[in-house]
């Protein structure tokens, strides 16, 4: 496929580090892939400038910061290209978008195999090209339970014939996700495995924990844990807190969360080995992995957008939407998400995209199954709740999105880089919308934005140069 | 005066007005209980149906004879011996049931919450007759309209609630109903027993049982599910019994007659012992009276919301 984007804001990704320091905002931009390779952008120089300011002003003026000039994006073949003069197969006026690296989301689950009621790969990344994903990479917990090379070549194979963005799959880290005995992580990895997990429960047992790092260290992938301590976690299924109490509805206590993350980071430390902690909903743990960040362990995290947008009063009349695993929290821990995603704590903001039947939902509080969707909402409410109010810019959202999740799954995209594949976002910010949870691509209608107006809307997404959504067809 | 709402999901909905509307009128409905034909034609043509997925003994038949008191068709079923059993969800359940002119469903449920979740999707009136551990509305209803009968007011009344109040749904609702009609209500037991902000709940909470007792007008103890030593949230009924159950050398430091209540049915030895269960301070035997009144207030009033609604959404 042969295009050219013209008007082209692009959004380069800001990177930052705490290494150094807690409180400033470092810029380590040089030494990262996307200028590493040559690119197209002579705007490039312009944007560090701007990156130096845009440290010490932190949140403040963003409008006034943002890099406003437009540039070409030549895509031959599926690949970004050096300027050429054709002939193409489409062009787009990008006048009034913003161009970001196709977004990436390193933690989805498209249930298929053995939950296509719920959603299967074709609905599922027709859900995430609409939300202006790329790439998805999908959790093991299917059925079977994605823990050996054969359901991986599945995904891999269904992906090819039904989906419209790049799907990567995550092994199990064990067999069956039981926490006994090892997947072949090996084989996995060389069927198409991105990175491994256990999600929906935690590694069971920390000296399974760290046989798995050890061994998953060989084959260079990394494992994403959900961190949930549930001998103490025992049953509950909100936040404990007022609101579950008056509710009357076994609590979970942000601890459940934070023990098994601290058993983690000290693990990362100890062999010396990355690992990567799952959907961090709780102000303890932001803490604990900022300061082992700052002492220099290889621990990574990602949140979710639920995480800091609602809160556990949101549970309140039983709603079951916002029931999910972690569950919402109280508004210090949404105070502490948001400060671990600007001084980067937080490296990325996935969605955890938990589609379920409505059956599932509509239903008692506490039989109602744990998740909600997020894929056709994610952009659009980070950009709502971190963008406007001034937490972050645009940079910022395209490392969380874009350039973080490739450095967890390197899988050579969520840059603008030369020669790299063409996978490009295009977003009207100007534009805002209302969630309807009846009207979404994803076969689950479970998504608590449901009602929520939010701001900036996806109007194209192109996967290997191909257009795979435009929001003008869809009208 | 109506009440507000179609059901009777929890003391949470109602105001203080609505409370004493129901006490006063729950009076009047004792009256009818000590005559030799206990017999009013308030719900003559009405349908009360018990749907219980819980084991209960006062709380089921105190609804089916205040139901039948007032001349009301009222018919039992339990999961036990119904289609849940062969796998029908509680919604289904319920529209089935709705679906036969039922007027009030009374349900009882493991899962809190439920009450409320049924109340939107039927059109029968929903009386929450304990949903897990959230609420328990008329449960608290019959034991301030005993605080009351014996007290003579409600005001600035020393409640005292003994025990397991983590998962006690009579708990919640009794500190609802008397703070909002001017008590205090103070907790105690032990704190693997307590919710996490109990203070926040606007109970008053100490660690001394002594000092929740001292000088209280009213000393409740809860109900103790033995299966919560298998959990590891306290050790033995034998410990229980010696710091937080009710025994004379505790009740002592109440107010003189101060009221013993318990929601029943209870351990006798672990919550409370035999002697004070059935001294002349003890109402627990007055509470299942009262219940039986109680429960034909809400009935009665609940009846009288219906009508209103009858002719707006039927």
């Amino acid at each position: 496929m042969n295009a050219r984007i013209y008007n082209a804001r692009l959004i380069f990704p800001r990177e930052i580090s705490i290494t150094d320091s807690l409180d400033k905002y470092v810029n380590n931009i040089n030494d990262k892939s996307s200028t590493k390779t040559k690119t197209l952008i002579d705007v490039q120089a312009k944007t560090q400038t701007d990156i130096q300011i845009q440290v010490q002003t932190a949140t403040q003026n963003n409008a006034q910061n943002i890099n406003r000039e437009l540039s070409e994006v030549f895509i031959k073949d599926g690949c970004f290209v050096e300027a050429y003069d054709g002939p193409f197969d489409y062009e787009i006026d990008a006048k009034g978008l913003v161009v970001f690296p196709g977004l990436i989301d390193a933690h989805v689950h498209l249930r298929e195999p053995g939950f296509e009621y719920k959603e299967d790969i074709a609905s599922g990344t027709r859900a995430a090209a609409a939300g202006g994903f790329t790439s998805v990479a999908c959790m093991p917990n299917t059925n079977p339970i994605c823990d050996n090379a054969a359901v991986v070549g599945f995904i891999k194979e269904k992906a090819a014939e039904d989906g419209v963005v790049n799907v990567w799959p995550i092994g199990a880290v064990t067999k069956e996700q039981k926490g006994e005995q090892l997947a072949e992580i090996g084989l996995m990895k060389e069927a198409g495995a991105v990175a491994l997990s256990d999600d929906g429960v935690s590694v069971k047992t920390a000296d399974m924990m760290r046989k798995a790092m050890v061994y998953a260290a060989d084959f260079d992938l990394t494992i994403i844990d959900h961190c949930e301590d549930a001998s103490i976690s025992n049953g509950g299924i909100m936040n404990e807190g007022l609101a579950s109490t008056q509710m009357g509805v076994p609590g979970s206590p942000s601890i459940a969360e934070d023990i098994n993350v601290m058993r983690d980071i000290l693990l990362a430390d100890y062999l010396d080995l990355p690992v990567h902690i799952a959907h961090v909903s709780t102000k303890r743990s932001v803490q604990q992995i900022r300061a082992a960040k700052a002492r220099g362990v290889k621990v990574t995290a990602e949140t979710c957008p639920q995480y800091f947008i609602f809160t556990d009063d949101d549970c309140r009349g039983y709603n079951t939407l916002f029931r999910a695993y972690p569950p919402m929290r109280r508004p210090e821990d949404v105070a502490e998400i948001i400060a671990g995603l600007q001084d980067g704590t937080l490296d990325m903001i996935v969605t955890d995209h938990a589609p379920h039947h409505e059956d599932e939902k509509d239903i008692e509080f506490c039989l109602a199954k744990n998740g909600m969707t997020g894929l056709e909402t994610a952009f659009s409410a980070s950009y709502t709740y971190l963008v406007k109010p001034g937490y972050l810019q645009l940079e910022d959202l395209a490392r969380l999105f874009c350039s973080a999740p490739e450095r967890l799954i390197k899988v050579g995209r969520g840059s603008f880089a030369i020669g790299a594949p063409a996978d490009l976002t295009l977003i009207d910010l100007e534009e805002s919308w209302q969630v309807d949870r009846f009207k979404m691509a994803s076969k689950g209608k479970n998504s608590a934005f449901h009602g929520m107006i939010l701001g900036s809307k996806v109007k194209y997404t192109i996967v290997n140069g191909k257009i795979v959504y435009s929001d003008f067809q869809n009208k | 005066m109506h009440l507000k709402s179609k059901d009777l999901l929890g003391i949470e909905q109602l105001s203080s007005e609505e409370i004493t509307l129901i006490l006063n009128t729950a009076t009047t409905m004792k009256k009818v209980l000590v005559q030799p034909t206990k017999k009013t034609s308030h719900l003559q043509g009405k349908s009360v149906v018990n749907l219980f997925f819980e084991n209960s003994t006062r709380t089921r038949m105190s609804f089916e004879m205040a139901a039948k008191y007032m001349g009301a068709a009222s018919v039992n079923i339990s999961s036990s011996g119904s289609s849940v059993n062969k796998g029908e969800t509680l919604l289904d359940t319920a529209v089935t049931i709705d679906m036969m002119a039922t007027d009030f469903l009374v349900i009882r449920h493991q899962q809190s919450g439920a009450a409320e979740f049924l109340a939107k999707r039927v059109k029968a009136s929903v009386i929450n007759a304990g949903d897990g551990m959230h609420e328990h509305p008329t449960q608290a209803l019959l034991d301030i309209f005993t605080m009351r009968d014996k007290l003579g007011h409600l005001d600035k009344l020393k409640v005292a609630i003994i025990g397991d109040c983590l998962h006690s749904r009579v708990f919640r609702s009794n500190l609802l109903a008397l703070t909002k009609l001017g008590s205090e209500v103070w907790v105690s037991g032990p704190a693997s027993l307590m919710p996490l902000d109990v203070e926040s709940t606007g109970a008053k909470y100490t660690k001394h049982v002594e000092e929740a007792i001292k000088d209280a007008d009213v000393v409740m103890s809860l109900r103790i599910q033995l299966e919560r030593i298998e959990k590891g949230l306290f050790p033995s009924v034998n410990e229980y019994f010696r710091y937080y159950g009710l025994d004379d050398k505790k009740i002592k430091l109440a107010k003189k007659n101060a009221l013993v209540m318990h929601p029943g049915p209870a351990n006798r030895g672990v919550e409370i012992n035999s002697a004070l269960y059935e001294s002349d301070q003890s109402v627990i035997s007055e509470q299942v009276t009262n219940g039986v009144a109680v429960r034909m207030a809400v009935l009665y009033l609940l009846s009288l919301r219906r009508n209103v609604y009858e002719r707006e959404n039927l």
